[in-house]
């Protein structure tokens, strides 16, 4: 019975393209701006576990005083040792982490740059090409770069592509790049290298030897790793945190989210968005409502029910929303391909934010219109006589 | 009184029976009695003029039929219905049963003729689009704008409108007629033409007309003529 119906919405929308126009330009705008703020906010707490996500580990020791990876205090090194002792554990990696002053070899310039040593014979990163080039760190004064390292620490890459020596000064002490590695820049930290611990502490001769600042610990294949965790956190001393991979990985991520207001503005920022899109659809559907006003109160005369009116009023806001958010994913998709070209961050569309986005710009439109609909009542079918 | 749903509303009835109707407008000082103890009775089929000057509540009547006010004192059943304390479902229904032609025709601005016709078919239950479609197409073609069906109102001439907004008031099958001043924006030929059509297809439909109208050269398409004046319908001189 109620099967097809001329598409009234539809045509009450299309009837002044130019309005339109500037509603769909409104509610993309807000949508892109949520796009924005929220992959923006995602993207840099994702960016400060870059480095994290690449260790090979399956449990890993910080020490209870470090609050994030840019102030990583030490812990003794013979915990690891006593890991050891598990049968469950099949190896571990000491890894001393710090940022120390990296020489711009073009423009000589210094800047912090985030310093891993490690021992080059032990896994450290799950990339499987990784040991080979490890083994160049086994000379003194040598380290693998990130060759995505911002730019502002020279043109390591392209001169250490290009076959030619490329010498700098880390900490005040030279140093020769034996090697590039690709880890990624992120928050606390805008580029990395690697090294061997014994050049590590050569160039940070303060640290104490016996410290270090995280311990991975690989299981074997079979253990329950929740369990072996509550062992190792029973028999160590409270010296060290033992942590699961993923735990590391928000332990990082939780820093940023609660101790800095980054989520803070990058949410409000699309609250923004959100307010600014509600006030132009609400615009939009309102004055479109007013302007039919008569036509709506003839529909009523001729015995339309409200029900139905109010049906079409919806029916617009759905239209706005789905012809506002299809160009703004479009635009979100292509703004993000430029910030992570630009900027490094990895800012990507993830079927979360997708859907979010689009619950949000429904719901204002949802909620515009229902406002709007408030007009409606307004309208008197004994008027039009 | 149990409600009838629309389609089997009682024909046996009058289709519009008044008795001591009065209406006022505004509040307090200001309010002022437009409709003296009204009675009058319009049966099927029935093709009525109204006719008065202007101000003597020609309009406002009509709307109280047409179920779009409410009824303040006296009373006003359509289609057996009552209007008096009527709930909004019984006033809906009415006025699905009811055709009107406004004398600013109201067209929908968005529709072309064709689909402005189907906006009244669409109140037909039980009928499917292609049928109501075509029910649509056919009432134009009745109205003789079978070359104009995708026009929009903005591109027709003042008496294609009216035409469109006569097709679009019978497509729905109405019971009632409710028509006020429907030429007045109309030149007298094209005028007399529009109430022919009108007064020859409610024939065809068995249904009643109430038509409210100034102008003198259409009166003799009556069945009945009633004269208003101050709020009072006059008695009726053969
Ligand atoms: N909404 C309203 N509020 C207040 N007064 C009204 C309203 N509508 C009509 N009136 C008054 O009621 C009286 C009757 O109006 P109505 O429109 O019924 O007259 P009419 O016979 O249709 O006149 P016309 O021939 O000029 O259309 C008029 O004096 C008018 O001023
Ligand atoms: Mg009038």
């Amino acid at each position: 019975m109620q099967d097809r119906k001329i598409p009234l919405a539809w045509l009450l929308l299309t009837r002044q393209p130019l309005r339109l126009l500037v509603a769909i330009a409104g509610i993309c705008f807000a949508g892109i701006l949520m796009f924005m703020q929220l992959g923006f906010r995602d993207g840099l707490f994702d960016a400060s576990v870059t480095v994290h996500k690449l260790f090979d580990a399956d449990l890993v020791l910080v020490s209870p005083r470090s609050m994030s990876s840019i102030s990583m205090s030490g812990f003794p090194r013979r915990r690891l040792i006593q890991a050891m002792a598990h049968k469950d554990v099949i190896g571990t990696t000491p890894v001393n982490w710090n940022f120390l002053l990296w020489r711009n070899p073009q423009t000589l310039s210094t800047r912090a740059i985030l310093a891993l040593g490690f021992e080059p014979g032990s896994p450290l990163l799950i990339d499987p090409n990784f040991a080979e080039k490890a083994q160049s760190l086994k000379n003194s004064g040598r380290v693998l770069f990130d060759d995505l390292s911002r730019q502002e620490f020279g043109p390591v890459p392209e001169w250490f592509s290009e076959g030619r020596i490329v010498e700098t000064e880390v900490a005040g002490k030279r140093v020769r790049v034996a090697g590039l590695v690709s880890l990624g820049p992120s928050f606390g930290a805008d580029g990395n290298l690697i090294t061997s611990r014994e050049t590590f502490l050569k160039l940070l001769p303060s640290n104490p030897p016996g410290s270090i600042e995280i311990g991975l610990v690989r299981l074997s294949a079979e253990a329950d790793h929740e369990k072996v965790l509550r062992s190792l956190a029973a028999s160590l001393p409270n010296d060290v945190k033992v942590l699961t991979r993923q735990e590391f990985i928000d332990f990082e991520k939780n820093y940023w989210r609660t101790s800095t207001s980054i989520g803070f503005i990058f949410t409000l920022g699309a609250a923004m968005g959100f307010v600014v899109g509600c006030v132009i659809v609400y615009q939009i559907l309102y004055s479109d409502v007013s302007d039919h006003l008569a036509e709506y109160a003839t529909l009523m005369a001729m015995g339309y029910r409200l029900r139905t009116l109010f049906g079409v009023v919806a029916r617009e806001g759905i239209f706005l929303a789905v012809l506002g958010y299809v160009p703004a994913y479009l635009s979100g998709q292509a703004l993000y391909a430029l910030v992570r070209s630009s900027t490094k961050l990895p800012v990507a569309m993830d079927p979360q934010r997708t859907f979010l986005v689009f619950f949000l710009i429904l719901f204002m439109c949802m909620a515009s219109a229902s406002v709007a609909m408030r007009r409606l009542v307004d309208a008197d079918p004994a008027d039009i006589f | 009184m149990p409600l009838n749903f629309a389609n089997d509303l009682e024909t046996n009835v009058p289709t519009v029976q008044i008795d001591g109707l009065s209406h006022w407008f505004g509040m307090g000082n200001t309010r002022k009695q437009v409709l003296y103890s009204v009675s009058m009775k319009i049966d099927p089929g029935e093709v009525v003029l109204l006719t008065g000057p202007s101000g003597c509540g020609k309009t406002t009547l009509l709307t109280l039929i047409g179920a779009l006010r409410r009824v303040q004192k006296g009373e006003l059943s359509v289609f057996g219905l009552q209007l008096r304390n009527s709930r909004r479902k019984t006033r809906q229904i009415i006025r699905r049963n009811i055709g009107m032609i406004f004398q600013g025709h109201n067209l929908l601005r968005c529709l072309t003729a064709e689909q402005n016709v189907q906006m009244g078919a669409d109140l037909l239950k039980n009928l499917s689009y292609r049928k109501r479609r075509k029910l649509s197409r056919n009432w134009l073609v009745e109205v003789g704008l079978e070359d104009q069906m995708e026009k929009l109102p903005h591109d027709l001439s003042g008496g294609q409108k009216q035409r469109v907004a006569i097709a679009r008031a019978l497509s729905a099958s109405p019971r009632l007629l409710l028509a006020d001043e429907p030429t007045s924006a109309l030149d007298s030929v094209t005028g007399r033409e529009i109430v022919s059509l009108l007064k020859r297809l409610a024939i065809e439909q068995k249904c009643s007309v109430l038509m409210v109208t100034h102008d003198p050269r259409i009166l003799d398409v009556a069945d009945r003529l009633l004269k208003m004046e101050d709020g009072m319908i006059l008695p009726v001189v053969e």
